[in-house]
């Protein structure tokens, strides 16, 4: 019991990374209808400008505070990265067919890696473990880090922040209509185009967040740690249902507690194919996910 | 039948003054005998080969298959098995890797082939990624875990050892031409044809009779078993297989050889693989660099250049030399053929 | 006797029922015009003949043969070839090829036959290369045998459809708005077209908005509104139908 416990709560932190990760490829693929495989190396990109900015202004004993300043930061310098990307890479290819879009996805995926890893090194770094208390609070005998529960509240506040958004605000509202119908969104007078900027701010802002996040949890970063996190948090994304908003919320938090059980209960070695098997069996079952996608391929 | 003959003599032209490499370069007094080079060109076989083998599943079925690397692995992985732990000769294990990676290949295509494109592309992604930590988890206890499988055995033929990194290009590079061969009369073919139109329209294909289901999923089998092959190369080439050689980053390479060279279009798939692989042997110490620009150059093709550096060229029919029937309205009148009648024309 | 029949056939897209209990018995060696106001079912009843969507209810009969749920390629080899109302061609590639794809399902060389050559399948590529330049010679498009048929005019984009469609040695052609982007001439030829399909023994079903067409071209109107029939019968009589009339002025067409 008390392992299980603590092994959710572990779960619980990581998931919520993975959706906040997730949120930004749903949210892409919902107005372009493109898997953005660099959006991962977005990820380990805000990991390594809150790195840099903690070291820069020594304030890796900051607490909390220190914590929030280098999250805006990053997320912040992440979402225009995010925003010319798009202007970049993918504007251009607007109408021209879906493989030339993944294929520019993923060389920007491995311009952005390789420009980190020449940048900030090719060795994983370390982030200070100091930053936020080392407290330790014991919850039904379990052992339970408060790191672990700020990070899971956090990301939390992000969610509920972005579903604010995006239910409650017209701008939300424009995102939401040029994800069902970029056409008729078009004809009610909705700027798409600076939807799709402001949905490559929102979605790599999130994925920024994300990176300092687990640079605090698990203690370093490496340059292509993109990869296997966007892998999952796409897996995640997949599991909600793509495109769905709080299917990837949902996707994300699921699967970092089934892998947090599969590798505390089955075999640690086999954590990552837990992940991959699941988005097979997913896809073969249930293509739409479990919160559903709308599709309509028309004859 | 002439641009066909024109293409043969290129593609002879080419193999033939490969071929005359080996003994070649040590004359020119390249340093060591050209060993190096020899080396690097025996690497660029094994990627055309896959490349090629890739090309029928993504350049003319146009399904986006990102896990080559997983059949890859599997015949590698296969030959190396068989070698060490049957007692095989290795170039035996040819036939037995490309069927096991084709078996892989047909079990993971019978439930995902009609996926949309995107998602089988993580479909395949997630594949690359399972076959690797199955090989680090040294499953079943065959495959060595995170160190592989040493000790691989050196091929023979007709009581010829092969030792030399020549010896090896000769071999490779002889597979290349073969694949090139099959590879061409394939695609020159009712088979390659449906492959294009299913790239082209699914539905229009189903629409004119096709199988797509089934097109889709042979194509998909037979470049894994060709993959597959190219794996026991592979182990021959460097006696040792570990789950290192396999990564997603491959499977990556691969798919982008075929679609910057140009998708269906082994001219292209050939210049491809020689700019990305070769280039990248010799730009070897500005490793990073290197990446950075390519990553780059991908982005700028798809903006500028999306059907890549030489794209496919359309096939010439041989119409027999016979003046079309009167155009226009006045066509109409005549009656085309024998109609309807199944297979009346066919058989 | 019927070549086609429609027993019962139903479908509907979450809410909205397309196509409602429709029944219709489609005779051999005829032009048949399937029209009625816009969202009215005729393209889903379509798509349920071809096999591109499967109903909920009902059967299809085919020359006295269940083939109710069969997938499109299926249907196809039986005899059924249809063309698309948002025509869809391979675009990038040539006339002949697009022809070439209607004869894939008579042909039998698979995979070890492409690579070995043998005569037989040297023989069926010649015969099919004939063929396909006989049915664009047909709609009148051989001498642009060689160009991608993206670049065709709309008009002629749907003759290579049918020439396609052709290919597939159909008994039943399903036409879908085949004069939909057409000028006056162009429809002119397409009525003598449909008549020339028409005496090579292929039967004709088609959707068409075109009234000039349908009542010239049509041995039989089939009048379809909220996916039920609301008539059927010679084209003299559909004029005259009370609620053939009612159902287009009162969509205001």
């Amino acid at each position: 019991m008390q392992e299980f416990l603590q092994q959710l709560i572990n779960g619980l932190a990581v998931g919520g990374l993975y959706a906040l990760i997730a949120l930004g490829y749903t949210m892409v693929y919902g107005v372009l209808k493109l898997i953005n495989f660099a959006h991962g190396e977005l990820f380990a990109l805000g990991a390594y400008l809150g790195l840099t900015l903690l070291t820069a202004l020594g304030l890796a004993g900051g607490g909390p505070a220190a914590v929030a300043l280098i999250l805006l930061f990053a997320m912040g310098l992440v979402a225009l990265a995010g925003y010319l990307l798009e202007r970049v890479a993918y504007r251009p290819l607007r109408g021209s067919g879906r493989l030339t879009a993944v294929v520019s996805a993923l060389g920007a995926s491995i311009f952005f890696q390789n420009a980190m890893m020449l940048v900030f090194g090719a060795k994983a770094r370390v982030y200070p473990g100091g930053i936020l208390s080392g407290e330790v609070f014991t919850l039904l005998g379990a052992q339970i880090p408060a790191t672990r529960i700020l990070l899971l509240a956090s990301s939390l506040l992000l969610m509920l922040l972005l579903y604010w958004f995006i239910h409650h605000t017209r701008t939300g509202a424009a995102v939401r209509a040029v994800s069902l119908d970029q056409g008729a969104a078009r004809l009610m007078g909705i700027d798409v185009n600076r939807v799709i900027s402001l949905v490559f701010l929102i979605g790599p802002a999130l994925g920024a967040a994300a990176g300092v996040m687990a640079g605090l949890l698990y203690g370093q970063i490496k340059y292509d740690m993109g990869v296997l996190y966007g892998l999952k948090a796409f897996t995640a994304a997949i599991l909600g249902g793509i495109g769905n908003i709080p299917g990837a919320m949902a996707g994300g938090i699921l699967l970092g507690v089934i892998e947090a059980l599969g590798a505390a209960y089955i075999s640690i070695a086999w954590k990552d194919a837990i992940a991959f098997c699941l988005l097979i069996l997913i896809l073969i079952f249930r293509p739409t996910g479990l919160l559903g996608e709308r599709t309509a391929d028309k004859v | 039948m002439i641009a066909a003959r024109r293409s043969l003599l290129s593609w002879s032209a080419f193999f033939a003054s490969l071929a005359a490499l080996p003994p070649l370069l040590p004359l020119l007094g390249v340093d060591g005998g050209g060993a190096v080079q020899i080396g690097v060109l025996n690497d660029i076989g094994i990627y055309l080969i896959l490349a090629l083998s890739l090309n029928i599943i993504l350049g003319h079925a146009g399904i986006f298959h990102m896990g080559h690397t997983a059949f890859f692995a599997v015949g590698a992985y296969a030959a190396a098995i068989l070698n060490t732990s049957c007692g095989w000769p290795i170039l035996s294990a040819l036939p037995v890797a490309g069927l096991l990676a084709a078996l892989l290949a047909f079990l993971v295509a019978v439930p995902v082939i009609r996926l949309r494109g995107d998602y089988l592309l993580v479909v395949t992604i997630g594949v690359v990624e399972i076959v690797r930590i199955c090989l680090v988890n040294n499953i079943f206890g065959l495959t060595g875990g995170a160190n592989g499988i040493a000790g691989i055995g050196r091929a023979v033929i007709l009581g010829r050892r092969l030792t030399t990194p020549a010896d090896i290009f000769y071999l490779i590079w002889s597979f290349a031409a073969l694949s090139v061969l099959l590879f061409s009369l394939l695609e020159n073919s009712r088979f390659g044809r449906a492959l294009n139109y299913i790239r082209e329209d699914e539905v229009a294909a189903a629409g004119c009779g096709i199988n797509t289901g089934r097109h889709k999923i042979q194509a998909f089998v037979l470049g894994a078993f060709w993959a597959g092959m190219a794996g026991t190369l592979f182990a021959v080439k460097t006696r040792l297989v570990d789950p290192e050689s396999f990564t997603f980053s491959e499977s990556v390479m691969l798919f982008a050889i075929v679609i910057l060279g140009g998708a269906g279009s082994m001219a292209g798939i050939v210049l491809g693989t020689f700019l990305l692989i070769g280039l990248q042997e010799i730009f070897r110490d500005f490793l990073e660099a290197r990446m950075l620009v390519f990553g780059a150059a991908m982005v700028a093709m798809m903006i500028f250049r999306p059907q890549g550096l030489l794209p496919a060229r359309a096939r010439r029919y041989d119409t027999g030399g016979r003046t079309g029937a009167s155009p226009g309205a006045a066509g109409r009148e005549k009656k085309p053929g024998p109609p309807a009648g199944n297979g009346a024309a066919g058989t | 006797m019927s070549l086609l029949s429609l027993r019962g056939l139903s479908k509907s897209f979450g809410g909205l029922v397309a196509v409602a209990h429709v029944s219709l018995e489609l005779e051999a060696d005829a032009v048949i015009g399937l029209i009625g106001p816009n969202g009215a079912g005729k393209t889903t009843l379509f798509n349920l003949i071809t096999g591109n969507q499967r109903p909920d209810s009902g059967g299809i009969f085919f020359d006295g043969r269940d083939i109710t749920g069969l997938p499109t390629h299926a249907v196809v080899r039986l005899g059924i070839a249809r063309t698309f109302q948002n025509i869809r061609l391979f675009q990038s590639m040539s006339l002949l090829e697009n022809v070439l794809a209607g004869r894939h399902c008579r042909l039998r060389a698979g995979l070890a036959a492409s690579l070995l050559r043998p005569p037989f399948q040297r023989r069926e590529e010649r015969q099919a290369v004939r063929r396909a330049r006989d049915e664009l010679a047909f709609v009148g498009l051989e001498e642009q045998r060689d160009k991608p048929a993206g670049g065709l005019s709309h008009g002629s984009q749907r003759l290579l459809e049918i020439a396609r469609a052709l290919a597939t040695d159909p008994r039943f052609l399903i036409l879908d708005e085949p004069a939909g982007g057409m000028n006056g001439q162009e429809t002119a030829a397409l009525m003598e077209l449909i008549a020339a399909i028409r005496s090579r023994g292929v039967s004709v079903l088609l959707i068409e908005h075109d009234m000039n067409l349908v009542m010239k071209v049509c041995r039989r109107i089939v009048v379809l509104e909220y996916g039920v029939v609301i008539a059927q019968g010679a084209p003299e009589h559909i004029k005259r139908d009370p609620a053939v009339i009612e159902a287009y002025l009162g969509s205001g067409e």
